[in-house]
């Protein structure tokens, strides 16, 4: 049982990165990213090939941050240049890289149209791997430290970039686009910019992810902007009361890890994996339904409830008559 | 008032065309060639009717939208061509909604701070510095809203009038070329209103702008400022400035409009009282 639980701590603090990069687009930027579900895979994507290729895993890492940079300017460019709308701009950029990433693990094979690259042949390759062969740790402890290190020393960098004159702008943007360009900010280059970032951290997740499980697959974005949204939403029920913007991102990666351990535990009762995105999607439904009408269903239980306290009287009355 | 000394022309809109929806049966003609001169120190109200084209002079001047044809030359400069964004270090802006003036979900530090930048390179420093953050309170004490120990509160806390108040400062934080004030005060209760149009004279008379302020109210529009220009159907069609200006009353005013415009005045009477 704590090693399941261990375990989902170890795939949670992974996919914090992406649940970060989820809320910069959605919650800073108000921009409901759909790029995140082919950002995710093409860092992945981009992970294996180059370890296919011989290249170090750390600077895989470094270059699939800048691949999910572009993939994000890309979906930000449609938005601002085009005038495509939000969500439909994401889908797009999602779409074309479902192409793109077939062609990146081709590169690996040599033969066109692969859709999954194994790093079994490589499994001493990857950033996990190479710690511990300097520091001796479990495989699952080097997940969960150093995954720690780079979800902290993340939220640390962007907490420092979202202070200075440039992140305030892309914020401000979020906020309110009008008194952005009346305060004389390019709203067109803030939202790019964010965009970038966003898909950028995700696609580091992507590589985490592919180096953490050994293989890269075009599929494994696939549900990942659902369960981005429930980290967000379980993060931000539990912090709620967190003030300041590193809290907010600490709750953040906190409901991813809670996430992953839910998931762990349910799987671990017997549910089959396949129905795995039905309860993702069937959680955030309800978080978002419950956020919704809040008042509604907070007002149904005291009703409810005062009913339960009521009755004893209305008998009463009943046998008066 | 001195126009006749300071006679340099600070914005010079030369016939001015803008056509919303040309071509269909929604065709509406916002700004039916508009010209208009305004002196460097000019304190201009503008009043008119629903649809008389105010907030579409305030929108082509700042480049919400190109106008179809005409120039806007801003102190020598023709400024026609530039974006939005690339016009606002020009201008200092507030709205009529006090929600669109500031960020609502950032503090008011930073909120003013994003003003002070306002047409400079944003890059990696600080977003707020502390020298700033003492210079925002001193600004914020002036008002006499007991905003100068709430620099870290989310702009979203305040009422309608702080808020008004506060992006009055943001806009006149950098000495703009131009004040436009859309309706600033049209949202707020009368007190409220009273207090930010008080905030508004001060401003514009310490920094000495040109300014531009569309109004509801004939009153104010005949209190405030050094000349009066009344629109209708995209054009102007009373400017009256200096003494006269001062000697006008509300019922005069109301004569003039209904001359001028040729006996629309009881359809918009509602509007202008």
């Amino acid at each position: 049982m704590i090693d399941i639980i261990l375990s989902g701590c170890g795939q949670g603090i992974i996919w914090a990165l992406l649940a970060i990069g989820f809320y910069i687009a959605f919650r800073i930027l108000d921009f409901a990213d759909m790029t995140c579900e082919g950002s995710m895979t093409l860092g992945g994507a981009v992970t294996a090939m180059l370890i296919w290729q011989g290249v170090n895993s750390f600077l895989a890492v470094v270059i699939a941050f800048i691949a999910g940079l572009l993939a994000g300017a890309v979906t930000g460019v449609l938005h601002t240049k085009l005038k495509i709308p939000p969500i439909l701009s994401g889908i797009l950029t999602m779409t074309a890289l479902y192409s793109v990433n077939i062609h990146i693990m081709s590169i690996a094979t040599g033969t066109s149209g692969t859709a999954n690259l194994s790093l079994l042949k490589y499994i001493d390759d990857t950033v996990f791997a190479i710690i511990r062969s300097i520091i001796p740790l479990s495989k699952r402890d080097v997940t969960l430290v150093f995954g720690v290190i780079i979800v902290l020393g993340t939220i640390g960098l962007l907490y420092w970039f979202f202070g200075t004159e440039i992140g305030c702008a892309i914020r401000a943007t979020g906020n309110n686009e009008k008194m952005c360009r009346a305060q004389g900010i390019n709203t067109d280059n803030t939202k790019i910019i964010g965009l970038a970032l966003a898909n950028g951290l995700i696609a580091v997740a992507g590589s985490l992810l592919t180096q953490h499980q050994g293989y890269a697959d075009v599929k494994m974005g696939v549900g990942s902007i659902v369960i981005g949204l429930a980290s967000i939403i379980i993060g931000e029920a539990l912090f709620a009361r967190a003030k300041g913007f590193f809290f907010k991102l600490i709750g953040i990666a906190v409901g991813s890890v809670i996430y992953r351990v839910i998931v762990a535990l349910v799987i671990y009762s017997g549910m089959p994996s396949d129905d795995l995105k039905l309860m993702s999607a069937v959680i955030v439904i309800a978080a978002l339904a419950f956020t919704n009408y809040k008042n509604e269903i907070v007002g149904a239980f005291k009703k409810l409830f005062s009913r339960f306290k009521k009755k004893p009287e209305e008998k009463e009355e009943k046998s008066n008559e | 008032m001195s126009e006749a000394n300071n006679a340099r022309p600070m914005l010079v809109l030369d016939n001015i065309v803008k056509i919303f929806n040309a071509g269909t049966v929604n065709e509406k003609i916002a700004l039916n060639g508009l010209s208009l001169t305004i002196n460097d120190g000019d304190f201009i109200t503008v009043i008119g009717g629903n649809g008389a084209g105010k907030s579409t002079l305030m929108n082509a001047i700042t480049g919400v939208f190109k106008v179809d044809s005409g120039s806007i030359v801003l102190d020598g400069e023709d400024i026609g061509h530039l974006p939005e964004y690339k016009r606002a270090k020009y201008f200092g802006r507030v709205f009529q909604d006090p929600m669109m003036g500031t960020a609502a979900g950032m503090q008011i530090d930073e909120n003013m701070a994003l003003a002070l930048r306002k047409g400079q390179f944003r890059g990696l420093k600080w977003g707020v510095s502390r020298e700033e953050r003492e210079d925002y309170k001193a600004r914020l004490a002036e008002l006499g809203l007991g905003l100068e120990d709430r620099l870290t509160s989310k702009v979203g806390l305040l009422s309608g009038g702080q808020r008004q108040a506060v992006t009055l400062l943001m806009a006149s934080l950098k000495r703009p070329k131009m004040l436009l004030l859309d309706e600033h005060t049209a949202a707020l209760d009368p007190k409220t209103a009273a207090k930010v149009l008080e905030i508004t004279d001060r401003i514009v008379g310490e920094n000495n702008v040109t300014t531009l302020m569309i109004t509801h109210n004939m009153k104010d529009a005949i209190e405030h400022g050094n000349r009066l220009i009344m629109m209708h159907e995209g054009r102007v069609i009373i400017d009256v400035s200096g003494e006269a200006k001062k000697n006008l009353t509300v019922e005069e005013l109301l004569s003039m409009f209904a001359k001028a415009s040729g006996g629309e005045f009881t359809s918009d009477r509602a509007m202008l009282s």
